[in-house]
C-alpha cells in the first residue's frame, strides 16, 4: 500500500492568488516591525517618561503575544488549517504552559530567602 | 491559501483514506515536534523567571550588560539586539516568500528567497557569537567579588571604592579591607559573572546557546533543502512541500527569539 499521500495535500496556487498572498506577507512584516519598534522605543524611554514598570512590563508581554500570534497564524499558516488541527497543536501547549506558569507564580514566594547567593 | 481541498467529503473526514487534518504526515509530525520543542523553551524561560524572582536584588539589568554596538563607542542599550531581531524577522519573511514561490512552482523564486534566508540566518548566528564574545570578555575595569560572593561595581578606574548591590558606596580603610579579601573578576562564564549573579550568565549561555543551536541547525537544514531545489528534486516531485516543512521550523526559531528578546532583554 502506498502511504505517501503528500502530493494530495500539497498546495498550489496561481499568479493571481500568489500576488494577494505576497501582499499579506508584507503587511504582516510591517506589523511585526512596528511592534518591535514600539517595544524597543518603550524600553529606551520608559524611565525618562516616568512610566510605571508594571505597566511597561505587561505591555511588553502583550506585544510579544501579538507578534507570536501573527507569526504562528500567518507565517506558519496555522490559521488556515482545519480547526481540529489547530486544536491538536495549540491546546496541549496552552494548557501545559499555563499550568507551569501558575506553578511558578504560586510557588516562587517560598524560595525567596536570604540564605544563598551562588 | 487553499483551505479545504475539494476532494474531501467533510462528512467522511474520519472514515479513512484521507488525512482528517487535510495535512500530510510529514507536516503533522513537524508541528508536533515544534510543540515539544516549544515546551523545552517555555520551561527554560519560566525557570529563568523563577530564579530571577528568587535573586531579584542581585539580578543584573540586561540593558546595562549588553550595551555594545559594532564600530560605535559608548553605551547603546538594546540597539544591537534590536538589529538581531530585525534580521531574524527579515529572514522569516524571505522564508515565507520562498514557500509562496514554491506554491507557484516557481523554482527561481524559491532559490532566491531561500538563499536570502540562509544569509540572514548566518548573519544572526554571527551576531550572537559577537554578543557572547563581549559578555565573556567583560568590561574594561571588571568588578569586585567580595568574600561572600556578592558582586560590587567599581566607582572608577582607581579601584579603591565600590558600590554594593543595595546602592551603598564603600571607600576608605573599610573598603580596602574588603578589597583585600575579595577577588577581581572580569566578564562572565558559568561560575563567575562580573555583572551580578552567576545564574544570570548560566541562563544567558544556556537559553541563547540553545536557541543559537536551533538557528545553526536551521541554517544547515535550509542549506540541504536549498541544494535539493538547485538540483530540481522538488520540480520532479511536483511540489515544494519540503520547503514548507523547513519553513515551519525556521518560523519557530524566529518565534522563540521573539520571546527570548522580551524576557531576556526587555523585562
Amino acid at each position: 500500500m502506498d502511504f505517501d499521500r503528500t502530493a494530495e495535500y500539497a498546495q498550489h496556487h496561481g499568479e493571481e492568488e500568489g500576488k494577494k498572498m505576497r501582499k499579506t506577507i508584507w503587511i504582516i512584516f510591517w506589523v511585526l516591525l512596528a511592534v518591535t519598534t514600539v517595544e524597543v522605543s518603550l524600553g529606551l524611554v520608559w524611565k525618562q517618561w516616568g512610566l510605571n514598570w508594571q505597566f511597561v512590563k505587561w505591555t511588553f508581554i502583550l506585544l510579544t503575544l501579538v507578534k507570536a500570534y501573527y507569526i504562528v497564524a500567518y507565517y506558519m499558516h496555522l490559521k488556515h488549517e482545519f480547526k481540529n488541527f489547530i486544536y491538536a497543536v495549540a491546546l496541549p501547549y496552552i494548557v501545559l504552559v499555563l499550568y507551569l506558569i501558575v506553578m511558578a507564580l504560586t510557588e516562587a514566594i517560598y524560595v525567596h530567602g536570604e540564605d544563598m547567593i551562588m | 491559501m487553499a483551505g479545504i481541498s475539494p476532494s474531501v467529503d467533510k462528512n467522511n473526514l474520519w472514515g479513512g483514506g484521507f488525512s482528517p487534518f487535510n495535512v500530510s504526515y510529514g507536516k503533522i509530525m513537524m508541528w508536533f515536534f515544534l510543540v515539544s520543542d516549544a515546551f523545552t523553551f517555555s520551561a527554560l524561560l519560566i525557570s529563568y523567571g523563577f530564579m530571577r524572582h528568587r535573586f531579584e536584588e542581585l539580578w543584573p539589568v540586561a540593558e546595562e550588560v549588553f550595551t555594545h554596538f559594532p564600530f560605535l563607542h559608548g553605551d547603546h542599550p538594546l540597539l544591537y539586539v534590536a538589529l538581531m531581531t530585525f534580521i531574524l524577522i527579515m529572514s522569516s519573511v524571505t522564508m515565507v516568500l520562498a514557500v509562496e514561490a514554491g506554491h507557484r512552482m516557481n523554482r527561481n523564486g524559491v532559490i532566491l528567497w531561500m538563499a536570502l534566508t540562509i544569509v540572514g540566518g548566518l548573519i544572526f548566528v554571527g551576531s550572537q557569537a559577537w554578543e557572547w564574545y563581549h559578555f565573556i570578555h567583560g568590561t574594561e575595569w571588571g568588578a569586585l567579588q567580595l568574600a561572600d560572593g556578592t558582586i560590587a561595581q567599581w566607582v572608577d578606574g582607581a579601584k579603591n571604592a565600590f558600590t554594593l548591590p543595595n546602592g551603598t558606596t564603600m571607600s576608605g580603610a573599610e573598603a580596602a579591607a574588603m578589597i583585600q579579601s575579595g577577588t577581581e573578576v572580569y566578564g562572565a562564564n558559568l561560575t563567575v559573572n562580573e555583572y551580578g549573579v552567576p545564574l544570570f550568565g548560566d541562563f544567558f549561555f544556556f537559553i541563547t546557546g540553545f536557541h543559537g543551536t536551533h538557528v545553526f541547525s536551521g541554517v544547515v537544514i535550509n542549506f540541504i533543502i536549498f541544494v535539493n531545489v538547485l538540483k530540481g528534486t522538488y520540480e520532479k516531485r511536483g511540489h515544494y512541500e519540503m520547503v514548507e516543512k523547513v519553513g515551519l521550523y525556521w518560523h519557530f526559531v524566529d518565534l522563540v527569539w521573539v520571546f527570548v528578546f522580551t524576557f531576556f532583554y526587555l523585562i
